[in-house]
């Protein structure tokens, strides 16, 4: 019976359809695989956030995820750190600085369908300087007298005094303009304006955000992103060796030669907003004593620092300051290492032979790293540290929230955050009203020159206090996969921006 | 002297002395001190000031291998201790009371055993902290059923024999018929099964060091130079080789030395022998 066994021709059209359709299969399969590489894109950050709303939360793993990606504020800072237009699309300020009208964008909904207008945005702020309000920066927004909504596209901002930084600070992740239908739940499933919309959040693997359709600006490249959790170094390399990532905004400096040599990356070395410090208990003896402090600054060798834990990849900073801020001033020799100074200094304190004292390390490889090269450094003039590894709760329990430490070792990585020191509950226990005047004066101050002489006397006096101890400014060390484009090289706020990302072949 | 004929337990002996000699030297001195960090030596390969080579801080990793080593066997020891002491009474009590006392151990011991033991290690440091204390409790506990099972195996072939009866007769009580009479008995036995469980607690401490839930820094143990090492693997394999290597062989010799000290104490064998 033919028809059961067959011919050998029918047998060979038979193989050559076989074949055919399975090369068409294939064909269209790795068709869609480029295509879907061309507009998917997958970034691995070390820490994942504790929420998703950057409103509630200190966390910078927050903003990493969802800043200027699924929330937009009233403005928005760039790559090179200075204010663009946001939702306000442009905004006039009144001759004496108190009083700034914003023109809202039209035809701006947020993620679940409701619709953007100034009520928004007044909920947004009053939401920020509510009493019971859990943002990170309330501070920032304390001069904010009044939020009226004049019209549904326009807003009026009312200033109880000048601040030289308003537009700055509502362009942070704290001040992004939220919804009060969803406001609550922001923390689970963000819903902003922006240009990616929250899809899922995978506890303890990944956060995936989807293309915003109907987003009111300029459209991304990118159709879908995946925020993807891995903190542990060798395990990222491995990742991005392997392709199951396209890229880091941050990998460890020890490994950047791996990529380095490898055409398929490309490294990005950038700065960021991340000064390292020793945040030093001021309230607490014997860090009260100013000469004890100056003596750990002159115990301090930058130079091996940020050899030993950054491969040379990190700028030394002598203040609370950013070296690539123009307001910047060179203070690392204010204390130079210099063992015989630090020792005489002791001895001038009471404390010939130096002293103990804990210094509790934040999960993160620049600072456990740094604290077993500061305890060797601080060894040699007689000061014993105990390292105490804490994982984040517990430092956010201990150090910032009960002040409970001796020592720590922790990047502060808002932008122009020196305002911090003007408040004495902080968890330095710094207390210098001098200080806190000059802070004043500069936050009421809009001439760019004169800001400028202020924050450097700023500066200055923090070096001269040695308030902290000023290690170095963390380097942003991104790797990328060589056909990705758009990713910012520098960090001058929070965030992984995906607005500008593509691939190109 | 028996001990010629079992080469394996002089080497395996020779090896662990070599080994415990150098981390208890460790206590007094090392070639340089283990907290002495200088950058600008780092990434150094073997040389006459440094014979196993410098690590990523520039420490001289021979004294690092020499402090890790006391501190694994530590606590690997510390473990031991743990287990024996409260496993090796625990299956004498079984052994010469049976009946519920016995079930309840035994019982307990396949409660105990049921669990991975390094899955529950994890839970324990992960609970109570990470440290080496924790990681000493956390091995501790899974050695005890293994003590207990040894014991109370070895002492049930001891329990039937004349002399004890003898003993019971005389009016002994089952505590003091088992101190007196079981535990010397089968002192060999919880020997043997010290030195395999030595050298499972050095991997399990070598285990939650390399998953950070042991050893902390600047202390060192040999999980932890490993797991230092392991983000440089791929530029700089020596550092992860000489933790990874010092490992290989104190096992292999703990192991070597159980072996041998098996066929030398096995009460079994010795007719096998004598015979041949």
């Amino acid at each position: 019976m033919p028809g059961e066994i067959g011919t050998v021709g029918e047998l060979f059209m038979l193989k050559v359809l076989t074949v055919l359709s399975l090369a068409l299969v294939m064909n269209a399969a790795l068709a869609g695989a480029a295509l879907a590489q061309q507009t998917q894109v997958r970034i691995a950050v070390a820490l994942e956030p504790p929420t998703l709303d950057p409103t509630a939360n200190a966390a910078e793993a927050v903003d990493i995820v969802v800043y200027q990606n699924v929330f937009e504020g009233l403005t928005r800072i760039d790559e090179n750190g200075t204010v663009q237009p946001g939702l306000a699309t442009e905004w006039t300020i009144s001759e004496d600085g108190l009083t700034y009208t914003f023109t809202l964008a039209e035809g701006v909904t947020f993620h679940d369908g409701s619709a953007f207008d100034a009520e928004d945005v007044t909920f947004a702020f009053e939401r920020i300087v509510a009493e019971d309000s859990l943002n990170a920066q309330k501070a920032l927004y304390e001069p904010i007298e009044s939020v009226t909504a004049v019209d549904p596209h326009t807003v009026e901002i009312t200033l109880k005094r000048p601040t030289g930084t308003f537009l700055f600070d509502i362009g942070r992740p704290d001040a992004v303009i939220v919804a009060p239908e969803s406001a609550e739940n922001n923390a689970r499933v963000p819903i902003g304006t922006g240009p990616f919309a929250f899809v899922q959040w995978d506890r303890g693997s990944r956060v995936i955000l989807e293309r915003n359709d109907v987003y009111w600006g300029e459209r991304p490249a990118l159709t879908r992103a995946t925020y993807l959790f891995i903190g542990d170094t060798a395990t990222l390399t491995n990742a991005l060796l392997a392709g199951d990532v396209d890229g880091t905004n941050n990998m460890a400096a020890e490994v950047l030669d791996v990529f380095a040599a490898d055409p398929r990356f490309k490294v990005l070395v950038g700065t960021t907003e991340g000064e390292v410090i020793l945040a030093t208990n001021n309230a607490r003896e014997p860090f009260d004593n100013p000469k004890v402090r100056q003596a750990m600054a002159h115990a301090i060798d930058r130079h091996a620092l940020i050899e030993g834990v950054t491969y040379g990849y990190s700028q030394p900073i002598g203040s609370h300051f950013a070296p690539h801020n123009p307001y910047y001033v060179d203070l690392t020799g204010t204390y130079p290492h210099d063992l015989d100074a630090a020792k005489a200094l002791l001895a001038e304190a009471g404390l010939p032979d130096g002293f103990s004292a804990t210094l509790k390390l934040p999960p993160v490889a620049y600072a456990r790293m740094s604290g077993q090269i500061l305890a060797s450094q601080f060894a040699e003039v007689g000061i014993e540290l105990e390292l105490i590894n804490v994982e984040w709760a517990q430092w956010l329990e201990d150090v910032f929230t009960n002040h409970d430490y001796d020592l720590s070792i922790v990047a502060h990585v808002e932008p122009f955050d020196i305002g911090i020191y003007a408040d004495p509950d902080y968890y330095f226990g710094y207390d210098n009203p001098e200080f806190a005047a000059l802070i004043e004066t500069l936050n009421a101050t809009t001439d760019d020159a004169e800001r400028k002489d202020l924050a450097i006397e700023a500066q200055r006096i923090l070096a001269e206090d040695a308030v902290n101890g000023y290690l170095f400014e963390l380097a942003q060390t991104g790797v990328w996969d060589a056909r990705l484009e758009g990713m910012w090289q520098n960090s001058p706020i929070e965030g992984v921006v995906l607005r500008d990302i593509r691939w190109v072949e | 002297m028996r001990l010629p004929r079992h080469p394996s337990l002089i080497i395996g002996l020779a090896a662990t002395a070599v080994f415990v000699a150098l981390a208890l030297l460790s206590l007094v001195w090392t070639p340089y001190p283990i907290a002495q960090i200088d950058i600008a030596r780092r990434f150094q390969g073997p040389s006459g000031a440094h014979w196993l080579g410098t690590d990523f801080f520039g420490r001289d990793m021979a004294s690092l291998v020499m402090s890790g080593t006391l501190t694994s066997f530590t606590v690997a020891a510390a473990a031991v201790v743990i287990g024996a002491g409260l496993g090796v009474p625990l299956g004498l009590a079984a052994a010469i009371w049976r009946g519920p006392v016995e079930w309840l151990i035994l019982r307990g011991s396949d409660f105990v055993f049921a669990f991975p033991a390094l899955v529950v290690a994890i839970l324990i440091t992960a609970l109570i902290g990470p440290g080496a204390i924790n990681a000493v409790v956390a091995i501790g506990v899974f050695n005890i059923p293994v003590f207990a099972r040894v014991a109370r195996g070895g002492a049930l072939t001891v329990v039937s024999l004349d002399f004890v009866a003898a003993a019971r007769l005389a009016g002994l009580s089952n505590a003091a018929i088992a101190r007196r009479h079981l535990l010397p008995n089968i002192m060999g036995l919880v020997i043997v099964q010290a030195t395999i469980q030595l050298a499972l607690g050095i991997l399990a401490e070598a285990g939650l060091s390399y998953i950070g839930l042991g050893t902390q820094p600047p202390a060192t143990s040999l999980g932890l130079m490993l797991r230092d090492a392991q983000s440089l693997f791929v530029l700089h394999p020596f550092l992860s080789l000489v933790p990874g290597l010092v490992i290989i062989v104190i096992v292999i010799a703990l192991n070597l030395a159980g072996d041998g000290l098996r066929d030398a104490l096995d009460p079994r064998l010795k007719p096998v022998e004598s015979a041949a």
